[in-house]
């Protein structure tokens, strides 16, 4: 040791050449690293590789042909699909106009922050107690539901009727309807907590100098307003989008897994029994992780026109 | 004139949502307090609270809550800190895995998990010691992009390096400066993270259902299938515990920040 180190100049004994630290630095981020890579992207690439072989292991494109020509599959993409674009738009829209109304809507300053802090909460409040939550308000002993049935008039002839009766309407919680309105609970608000920032960052002097030079409110908002904010729009109802399209808890509780959901299908093949053979199951999981990813991408990009945008 | 208008759209638009939030809320309380037939009653609280089976789910899922939290902290405070010290240009890389549970829905995560563990030689899901080792792993997994980003926000608030020459010219190893240097100077970007970790585990059916394990999330379905008013008080009291953990970051987040030894 002591000999090589002798025949080697003394300087390059001090300075270790650049490649030799950075890897030496790589090096305390390894454990983290192995981590990642044994219990998140072995078990991930594991559910791909199975997609694309038959039971003894051999390489097909069968899974993906047979599970594309599932009319259930389908089917349950489609729900996904759906009520993912249904409440992110509806959420999306909402969440908006409460964002827009608690930061430069001038709305009372004790509202604001009522409206800030549950956004927080409800945002986070997902899963089985948002199905109960639900059950107890809309289901069909539930609050409103039994609230809204008291309202009878007697009619001239004698019989009651009683026009808020949700459940005589056609209205059913344990449907797309229900879960739709119980998936919009956690949707706007994650909507308001994403967008306020956007909507704070927009300045003063911009709506100013669309007044001066004689624009109307309208104006101001199409031409100013929203080519500012449509990346930020759309990233978060990205969000939203994916936060759906991959909820399963709420789902599975407010209908006991008899909704035909992606994620529902999923887990009824996790217990094994729905499709005949595991490697399509692994190719019915791929696609969504497909779909997440073009979400997360597209996400990803909008964020850093945004951030160009709105940086002060 | 217009002002006024403003104000309505901003008034109505505000109301709506305060409706949305809380029609549901004093609906499901309200409802949680009809269990005795003709009074308002805790009697639901009591049925759910004197369950021995919820106390057993409770203890689990809270037991691994706090292990996931411990677990996490170890994993990700140390790759956090060496990264800001050594590696800048391994923020980009360590940022996009961290949101990869975002990509990977738990349903198909836990899918992954029983494919890849499931069977020899690891045979992660056969006994119930070796699927706690699983569910936890999971758990970090799935809490990983609050963890990192609480982490990460801490650490940005501190000045990594100077610490830590200062820690290293009075003499302390890397362990103690990790522990007793840096942990206690962003705690409170931590202990965020920390609650928002424990209350994912707390709520999460996924992992616990499909391992198998007796976690709170798998027992408040069996109890939504036979019962009518505990899921509602079971509802008031994750609420509950929702708003104590954000308020709890609330309230650590203002009182420390000006605390803080070298903030930047």
């Amino acid at each position: 040791m002591t000999e090589i180190s002798i025949q080697i100049k003394p300087s390059k004994v001090v300075d270790r050449s650049p490649t030799f630290d950075s890897l030496q630095n790589w090096v305390g981020v390894l454990p983290f690293f192995l981590f990642i890579l044994i219990f998140l992207i072995i078990p991930s690439t594991n559910l791909f590789i199975g997609a694309f072989q038959d039971q003894s292991g051999h390489f097909t494109l069968a899974n993906i042909g047979i599970v594309l020509s599932d009319a259930t599959v389908i089917r349950a993409y489609e729900t996904s699909l759906k009520i993912a674009f249904i409440t992110s738009v509806a959420g999306g829209l909402f969440g908006f106009f409460v964002a827009y109304s608690v930061t430069i809507g001038r709305a009372p300053r004790w509202m604001r922050s009522v409206v800030t802090s549950f956004s927080g909460l409800a945002a986070n409040f997902g899963g089985v107690p948002l199905a109960f939550a639900f059950i107890a308000t809309l289901g069909h002993t539930g609050f409103i539901s039994v609230f809204l049935k008291q309202i009878c008039f007697a009619s001239p002839s004698g019989t009651q009727t009683c026009p808020f009766d949700i459940y005589q309407a056609g209205f059913n919680l344990y449907s797309l309807t229900g879960l739709t309105l119980a998936y919009l609970y956690f949707q706007f608000p994650l909507m308001v907590l994403t967008i306020a920032p956007a909507l704070e960052g927009l300045k003063r002097e911009w709506r100013e100098a669309s007044e001066n030079l004689g624009g109307e409110s309208w104006q101001y908002w199409w031409n100013v307003a929203l080519p500012i904010l449509w990346p930020s729009i759309l990233g978060s109802s990205i969000l939203l989008f994916a936060s759906a399209f991959g909820a399963y808890a709420t789902a599975e509780a407010l209908t006991g897994g008899f909704i035909n959901l992606v994620t529902i299908l999923i887990g009824a093949e996790i217990r094994g029994d729905v499709l005949d053979n595991p490697n399509e199951g692994y190719a019915l999981a791929l696609g969504m992780i497909v779909v997440m990813a073009v979400c997360v991408a597209i996400y990803t990009i909008l964020q850093r026109r945004t951030v160009r945008w709105l940086k002060s | 004139m217009k002002t006024k208008n403003h104000n309505f759209w901003a008034l109505f638009w505000a109301v709506l949502g305060m409706l949305y939030f809380f029609v549901p809320l004093y609906g499901t309380f309200d409802f949680s307090l009809r269990m005795q037939k003709g009074v308002l009653s805790f009697l639901a609280y009591k049925a759910v609270l004197s369950d021995p089976l919820f106390l057993a789910s409770f203890r689990y899922s809270a037991t691994m809550g706090v292990i996931t939290v411990v677990v996490s902290v170890l994993i990700f405070l140390p790759t956090v800190y060496w990264m800001y010290l050594r590696l800048p240009q391994a923020r980009p890389v360590v940022e996009i895995i961290s949101i990869l549970p975002f990509i990977v829905p738990a349903i198909v995560y836990v899918f992954g998990l029983i494919r890849t563990f499931g069977h020899p030689p690891l045979d992660l899901t056969m006994t119930p010691l070796k699927t706690d080792i699983l569910i936890t792993v999971g758990y970090i997994i799935l809490s990983m992009p609050y963890m990192y980003r609480a982490i990460d926000v801490g650490m940005r608030s501190i000045d990594v390096r100077n610490l830590t020459e200062a820690a290293q010219s009075l003499g302390s190893n890397w362990f103690q400066i990790l522990f007793n240097v840096i942990l206690p100077n962003m705690r409170i970007a931590v202990l965020s993270g920390a609650l928002i970790c424990f209350a994912t585990v707390i709520g999460e059916l996924v992992l616990g259902e499909f391992l198998v394990r007796p976690a709170l999330g798998p027992y408040m379905v069996d109890v939504g299938r036979d019962q009518a008013y505990q899921p509602a008080a079971m509802a008031i009291m994750a609420w509950g515990l929702t708003w104590v953990c954000l308020a709890l970051i609330q309230i650590f987040g203002r009182g420390n920040t000006s605390q803080q030894l070298t903030g930047r």
